[in-house]
């Protein structure tokens, strides 16, 4: 790893040994707190060779966990875009009561345990719970089936696209909204040829994050999926009972394969950032 | 087209922005709304556009109710204080995004839409800039950006709101210049908003003086200069002696 460093201004006052020791300070910690973390369990998870580690997550309950969570993030990463988008856009460009209250409520998720919120979902929708008896006369399986796996990720991915999307709208305003009106064109026309190229950075970043956070959630999942194997496990939820049966390098492996989903999404981030310097620094100007 | 404002009211929840107010712009004149922040002429240009609706009272455009008109189809081009050009938009695209934002069937073909927006570069005398962006421009070209956006329709009627609001002292005359020669060129009826009295009795042929949500005054430049209501026009003449411009 090279470091250079380069005053980018001569303000500053702090000195050359000051500086040095700053930016190794920082990529020590990250050096000791992210990346040996990961390295060690990619180290681990081809300790056996690349083959052992192939065969362990091809394995059948491997492809089924695999599966399901690829199932669950397809699913609620373009509602939680749609819901995201819906709050984001009323928050930023309207005045209404409960505006307070609709802003606390997108935190939510960011402030309650995810196994609070799985617990929730069972009283809710569990055989005992406040649904439950509707749910079960018209034969609708939530509690330790998809639809809870999935309506649990809806709620632990919530704020990440609102989030990014609501300081970006609201610096925004509605001027050039009101302008295309003006113009002659339709909302639906508008929404695609002003309102949505304006945030297509935010949105990426809201659809990567949620994306990350859709395929890694653990708590909440882990009580509402019941963990049936093969069936409602997924990849966090399958690792951890790998690692509980002592089966290192099946647990490592997936773990490997799930970090390796979430480098890429960072990496497809980095380079859209890298591709795209001009728009976006374009788009936050003007 | 003569504007015809009738009792026009607008309340904000419980705040009165503009009371009942009445008001005729015959066809053709350049019209100022004249008067401090808060004075609600804003406002009335807003729901002349149709992006406000009025809680009481009625728009007739040549004589027809236009109050429910909706803003899309309100054939109205309106300059925006910020201008509100579109970021991700080329110059070119800006200026022909009304048209190309028209009906299919109704929509010209790709070389009128290119022959028209080329005829609005050169009116608003900026002829080669339709390849950049807005964030390359100067402040005075992206007024004249957003003016030629807001002609390109065709509209019926051109509102500004502050539209040299945001601009240094040199510019601002320049541009003034430059509005009234479009005005005189295309003879559309024009009512712009602004806070400088300055501005509204070297462009305008008619002032509107507004004030807490009332129009104090109606009268050419010279009338007004001359015999300034009673009360808040005197004070609001009268307080700036650069109100004495020559013509």
């Amino acid at each position: 790893m090279s470091l250079s460093i380069t005053p980018t201004t001569h303000v500053t006052t702090e000195s050359r040994p000051f500086r040095v020791t700053l930016c190794l300070v920082a990529l020590t910690l990250t050096a000791i707190l992210l990346l040996a973390p990961l390295a060690v369990v990619f180290a681990e998870a081809f300790r056996e060779g690349a083959a052992a580690a192939l065969d362990m997550v091809s394995e059948r309950d491997a492809r089924a966990a695999i599966g399901l969570t690829l199932t669950v993030a397809a699913i609620a990463v373009p509602l939680n875009v749609i819901a995201g988008f819906a709050a984001a856009w009323a928050i930023a460009k309207f005045d209404f009561r409960g505006k307070a209250v609709l802003i606390s409520l997108i935190d939510l998720p960011f402030s309650v345990s995810p196994v609070v919120a799985g617990l929730a979902l069972v009283l809710l929708y569990g055989a005992h719970g406040v649904l439950g008896d509707w749910l079960a006369a018209h034969d609708l399986k939530v509690v330790f089936a998809l639809p809870g796996i999935v309506l649990a990720t809806l709620f632990i991915t919530f704020p990440f696209v609102a989030r990014e999307l609501i300081p970006v709208m609201t610096e925004q305003g509605r001027a050039e909204e009101e302008a295309a009106l003006t113009l002659g064109a339709s909302g639906w026309h508008m929404i695609r040829t002003v309102t949505l190229p304006n945030v297509r950075w935010a949105l990426l970043y809201g659809v990567l994050l949620c994306n990350a956070r859709a395929m890694g959630e653990f708590g909440a999942v882990a009580v509402i999926s019941g963990k049936i194997r093969g069936q409602t496990t997924t990849m966090p939820i399958l690792i951890e009972m790998f690692y509980n049966e002592y089966l290192s390098v099946a647990a490592f492996s997936m773990a490997a394969l799930l970090a390796g989903l979430a480098l890429l999404t960072l990496a497809l981030k980095s380079f859209l950032e890298w591709h795209h310097a001009d728009a976006i620094a374009a788009s936050r100007r003007h | 087209m003569h504007i015809e404002i009738d009792a026009i009211a607008k309340t904000f929840g419980r705040v009165e922005a503009l009371q009942p107010t009445s008001l005729s712009i015959p066809s053709g004149a350049l019209v100022s709304l004249l008067g401090p922040s808060g004075s609600g002429k804003t406002t009335l240009l807003r729901i002349l556009a149709g992006l406000e609706a009025p809680t009481t009272g009625r728009i007739l455009l040549d004589g027809a109710d236009a109050t429910g008109i909706p803003v899309q189809k309100r054939r109205a081009g309106f300059v925006f204080q910020s201008y509100a050009l579109f970021r991700h938009m080329t110059v070119f695209e800006n200026i022909a995004y009304g048209l190309r934002a028209r009906p299919r069937r109704e929509r010209p073909s790709r070389a009128e839409i290119a022959r028209r927006v080329d005829g609005l570069l050169g009116l608003i005398r900026l002829p080669d800039i339709g390849p950049r962006y807005p964030s390359q421009l100067s402040g005075g070209q992206r007024q004249r950006v957003a003016l030629a956006r807001a002609l390109a329709t065709e509209p019926r009627m051109l509102l500004l709101d502050e539209p040299f609001g945001a601009l240094d002292a040199q510019v601002r005359k320049e541009l003034r210049a430059g509005l009234r020669d479009i005005h005189d060129a295309t003879g559309l009826t024009t009512v712009f908003v602004t806070h400088d009295q300055d501005e509204a009795f070297a462009l305008a042929d008619r002032v509107v003086i507004m004030s807490t949500g009332r129009i104090e005054q109606v009268g050419s430049p010279a009338d007004i200069r001359k015999r300034p209501a009673p009360g808040f026009v005197e004070q609001f003449i009268g307080r700036t002696p650069t109100a004495a411009i020559p013509g």
